[in-house]
């Protein structure tokens, strides 16, 4: 987190000759030619700034880009009307420029080709690119099916190649985002209070009286509204505590830390609940009204006392009660975050159960300072005839996950290695906006898909390393030079943002929307492209949205008021809950119906094998995944990432902060490259820890490539959610090598 | 005037955002920076304190860079703020020396840069953009010499320190603790 200061530049050429200019120690205001210098030339600045969202991470923070008069992006600030921003991007949102200043983007499309025996890519011109890639698409259409095309995606460029998929008669599509990421949590709510949590939380931390973090690092994680909101609680006196067995630094800002021990979360949940029963301190009212099983599960709780849990937390009874009252003091204005990456050990949807039925016992969802109901904007749908009807789609993939509400990218993959006789095969892939070598575990398998897919075109703005795999790459200009589709996403109010283009696309990279039009034209899907360009669809949606361009140049974020009545419950009227009884579902009979446990239960995980350590990972303010490791602005604040850990390991090992290791894991995989201890109290002596997406591959990437590294390559034994299918990651186990694996096998 | 600035370390997450706005604001180069994160970590696991801060020139009422300075260019402005003049620095490096905090650097150009407080956005009416941008909003900056200022009302409220006070700078970055 300590940036690398300065770089100390010997002096070339002064030729300065401010000697002989003499001036006072005492300059004046408006008498200091520097000064004088920067404001006349920040005066002289003509920047025009226009609206746009922000795509360096998933919040999609609203912003206005300043260009100058030569038309280079010289800032990003946020929009002060946004509420996901409040006016302050995170340094990732400041740092986008970096996004389209990079040199080592995409620059052209890419096609695969062999010269002399050797497979490389060759430039192509877009016209050749997207004939071939249409070409592809007919054929393997005829030949297995438009089913056989597999789509996987993130973000924005997602929206338009989905489009594109269903026009085409493809809904096997999958993003990272539920299976890798956030699906157990979604599930879970949707069990038990008939919600999905979505994106953004709709949590009140700004509200609230008392946050309880798992594992979830808000202020690592710099999901902005969230840290805004934690910061002002700080403020106002809210009580955080955060579980987690690393200090991170929201456990820093903390009254309680609880240090726990890695893949015990659901004993502390069970044993908090058992507080709050037995202690008589769980919302009487909002029980007896809205939840159904609270007798089946004050008996499940009953054995679960803080002494059970301290044996296999080594979370102390009384801290245990302590929290567990200062949860209920605070209560309804208490949060149990939901968490964002919660997959972790394979019975995620258990722990994210244990979360909501723990919120439901404190009356918390739809209550002040705990859960708002948030309330979005549908954005029309440029009309298009209807999609054809696949005659299968990702649910058909998904079968064996009952509970999976969105497309299982491990299982699309799986699907696509013929070795294995998939009943629904998967023949080629589209990926849009996602490296999958970082956001898919067990790369094997990943990599054996790659090598048998009949035809693989990736669309990116960066070489990133899924790019290496790919048949075609067709470069996508950044968020900056595109305009895009409106953004609308719940929150306290409803509200829209707009992304208009600030500048042109650099090289000959094209937007997202280009790309999937002139795909789908080649495909003969005209019907479903009733427009000349993008911008016609934007300006249609707008008046359907009672604005224009006009004015959304102007504001960037337009607020509508709710229409859905109160954010929280109104305490006179019965709430009704989305879920099949109407009620907050403790007991969930429809986990029973599918054989999984109506009620969340402890399961023992495995330990590290000696001299092997729990590899866990996380985020850096700075960085989104692997996304951001190349841009220039933000590797200049970090540029690879370190190897927590304990003083009490390095010790045993030997080691110093600042030394290069490798790693192997329990499968005896080696980590392609090094990485830098850091010796620190921060992390527990029975794991260490990484931030996650570095350890690059790809050559190109001439900022980041193999620097630090990439977690995911570490993680080859996954834990499979039994009810959503989520790839739990958390299990893997790493040992220190401080001599270089690979001196003797290099050549 | 005085100015000062005034940062909440119960608050700041160590994000560096502080340090990218500085940066595309002030047009330093990549490389280089005027202002950064410093984290410290205090105790044994799992009694630990962690304290995270944005430093930057702490813009001295006794400014030791000011006084080595053998062309003048480094000099104390309006408000108290502490600033080189480009074009009289021989970038000798004098001033780099004698900073306790660290807080300057030699800019490709020769010549030697630090934090100005944002002087020409002051100008303006506006916020540094460090505070400016903190979504946190862990920075607050002010007068020191309006009772009534945010930051003077801060500096009486709450318990507070400085960098280095050991060094004699008085410094006019102030850290709540």
């Amino acid at each position: 987190m300590t940036t690398s200061r300065r770089k100390f530049i010997k002096i070339s050429a002064l030729g300065l000759g401010g000697i002989a200019v003499s001036t006072t120690a005492l300059n004046m205001f408006g008498a200091n030619p520097y000064l004088d210098g920067l404001v006349r030339e920040n005066v002289a600045k003509n920047f025009i700034r226009s609206a746009t969202y922000c795509e360096v991470c998933f919040w999609k923070c609203a912003a206005w880009a300043y260009t100058d008069e030569k038309g280079a992006i010289k800032k990003i600030i946020g929009n002060e009307e946004d509420p996901h921003c409040k006016g302050r991007l995170c340094p990732r949102g400041t740092g986008g420029v970096g996004m389209y200043n990079d040199e080592d983007r995409l620059k052209t499309p890419l096609i695969r080709t062999t010269i002399n025996g050797e497979e490389t890519f060759r430039e192509a011109s877009w016209e050749e690119a997207l004939d071939l890639v249409a070409s592809k698409f007919k054929e393997l259409k005829n030949k297995y099916g438009a089913e056989s095309l597999g789509l996987l995606k993130h973000g924005c460029p997602g929206w338009h190649f989905e489009h594109l998929y269903k026009a085409f008669g493809s809904d096997t599509i999958a993003e990272p985002a539920f299976a890798q990421c956030r699906g157990p949590r979604e599930t879970a709510f949707a069990l038990t209070f008939g919600s999905w949590v979505g994106s953004p939380e709709p949590t009140d931390i700004r509200d609230t009286k008392c946050l309880v973090l798992i594992g979830s690092h808000i202020g690592e994680n710099m999901h902005n509204s969230q840290v805004q909101e934690m910061s002002e609680a700080i403020d106002n006196g809210a009580t955080i505590i955060t579980v987690d067995p690393r200090l991170s630094t929201a456990a820093s800002k903390s009254q309680h830390w609880l240090a726990i021990k890695p893949a015990t979360d659901i004993a502390l949940l069970l044993s908090w609940m058992n507080v709050l029963i037995e202690e008589e301190l769980y919302d009487k009212a909002y029980v007896e009204k809205y939840a159904l099983g609270f007798e089946e599960l004050k008996q499940h709780v009953a054995e679960f006392t803080p002494e059970w849990a301290y044996g296999i937390t080594t979370i102390k009874p009384e801290e245990i009660r302590k929290t567990a009252r200062a949860m209920a003091h605070a209560a309804p204005a208490v949060i149990i975050h939901p968490g964002r990456h919660v997959v972790w050990y394979g019975d995620d949807t258990q722990r994210e159960r244990a979360i909501a039925i723990l919120n439901g016992l404190l009356g918390s969802w739809g209550r002040r300072g705990g859960f708002y109901f948030k309330e979005g904007l549908k954005v029309p749908n440029f009309p298009h005839p209807e999609y054809p009807q696949p005659k299968w789609n990702w649910k058909d993939i998904g079968e064996n996950y009952p509970l999976a509400q969105m497309g299982l990218t491990n299982e699309i993959i799986k699907s696509s290695i013929p070795r294995t006789n998939p009943k629904y095969p998967v023949k080629a892939w589209m990926v849009a906006g996602t490296n999958l070598i970082k956001s898919i575990p067990d790369t094997k398998e990943l990599k054996e898909a790659l090598d048998a897919l009949e035809f693989l075109v990736v669309i990116d703005t960066m070489p990133m390393d899924i790019t290496g795999y790919a048949d075609v790459i067709l470069p996508e200009c950044t968020y900056l030079e595109r305009t895009d589709i409106v953004r609308s996403s719940p929150n306290r109010e409803p509200s829209i943002a707009v992304r208009f283009a600030a500048v042109p696309p650099k090289y000959d990279s094209k937007p997202g929307a280009w790309i999937a039009k002139e795909i789908g034209m080649r495909l003969g899907l005209e019907a479903y492209y009733q427009y000349g360009d993008f911008n016609e669809v934007i300006d249609w949606q707008l008046k359907e949205l009672g604005t224009s361009r006009e004015e959304m140049e102007k504001i960037g974020v337009k607020k509508y008021p709710r229409t859905s009545g109160s954010m929280y419950i109104n305490e006179e009227e019965v709430h009704h809950f989305g879920t099949a009884s109407g009620k907050i579902e403790f007991y969930s009979h429809e986990l029973e119906k599918l054989g999984f446990d109506p009620l969340p239960k402890y399961t023992v995980h495995p330990e590290a094998p000696q001299g092997y350590y729990r590899l866990n990972y996380g985020r850096s303010p700075m960085h989104t995944f692997s996304r951001t490791s190349n841009n220039p602005n933000l590797t200049d604040l970090k540029k690879e990432n370190d190897l927590w850990v304990n003083p009490k390991v390095a010790r045993i090992i030997g080691l110093k902060t600042g030394q290069e290791v490798w790693l192997k894991n329990q499968d005896d995989i080696l980590s392609t490259f090094s990485i830098k201890v850091r010796v620190t109290e921060r992390v527990r002596w029975d794991s260490v820890y990484m931030v996650h997406g570095f350890g690059n591959d790809n050559k190109k990437l001439s900022r980041s490539y193999g620097k630090g590294i990439d977690d995911t390559q570490m993680i080859s034994k996954i834990f499979t959610d039994p009810i959503m299918g989520g790839t739990g990651m958390r299990g893997n186990f790493v040992t220190i090598l401080t001599e270089n694996p690979h001196k003797h096998t290099e050549i | 005037m005085r100015y000062a600035m005034v940062i909440d370390t119960l608050k700041c997450v160590g994000c560096s955002d502080c340090v990218v706005a500085c940066q595309t604001e002030n047009d330093v180069p990549i490389g280089y920076c005027r202002d950064w994160i410093a984290e410290t970590v205090k105790g044994v696991y799992p009694n630990l304190e962690l304290e995270l801060k944005s430093e930057r020139c702490n813009h001295c009422d006794n400014a030791p860079c000011v006084r080595c300075c053998p062309t003048g260019a480094s000099h104390v402005g309006v408000g108290g703020i502490v600033l080189v003049t480009a074009d009289e620095c021989i970038g000798c490096g004098a001033c780099i020396e004698s900073c306790p905090y660290d807080a300057r650097y030699q800019h490709p150009d020769g010549y030697v840069d630090k934090c100005t407080f944002c002087h020409h956005r002051l100008e303006k009416g506006q916020l540094p953009a460090c505070v400016s941008v903190c979504p946190t909003k862990c920075m607050y900056f002010g007068d020191l010499d309006n009772p009534n200022s945010e930051v003077s009302q801060l500096l009486k409220n709450r318990k507070h320190k400085t960098l280095a006070p050991e060094a004699g700078t008085n410094p006019h970055v102030f850290y709540l603790i």
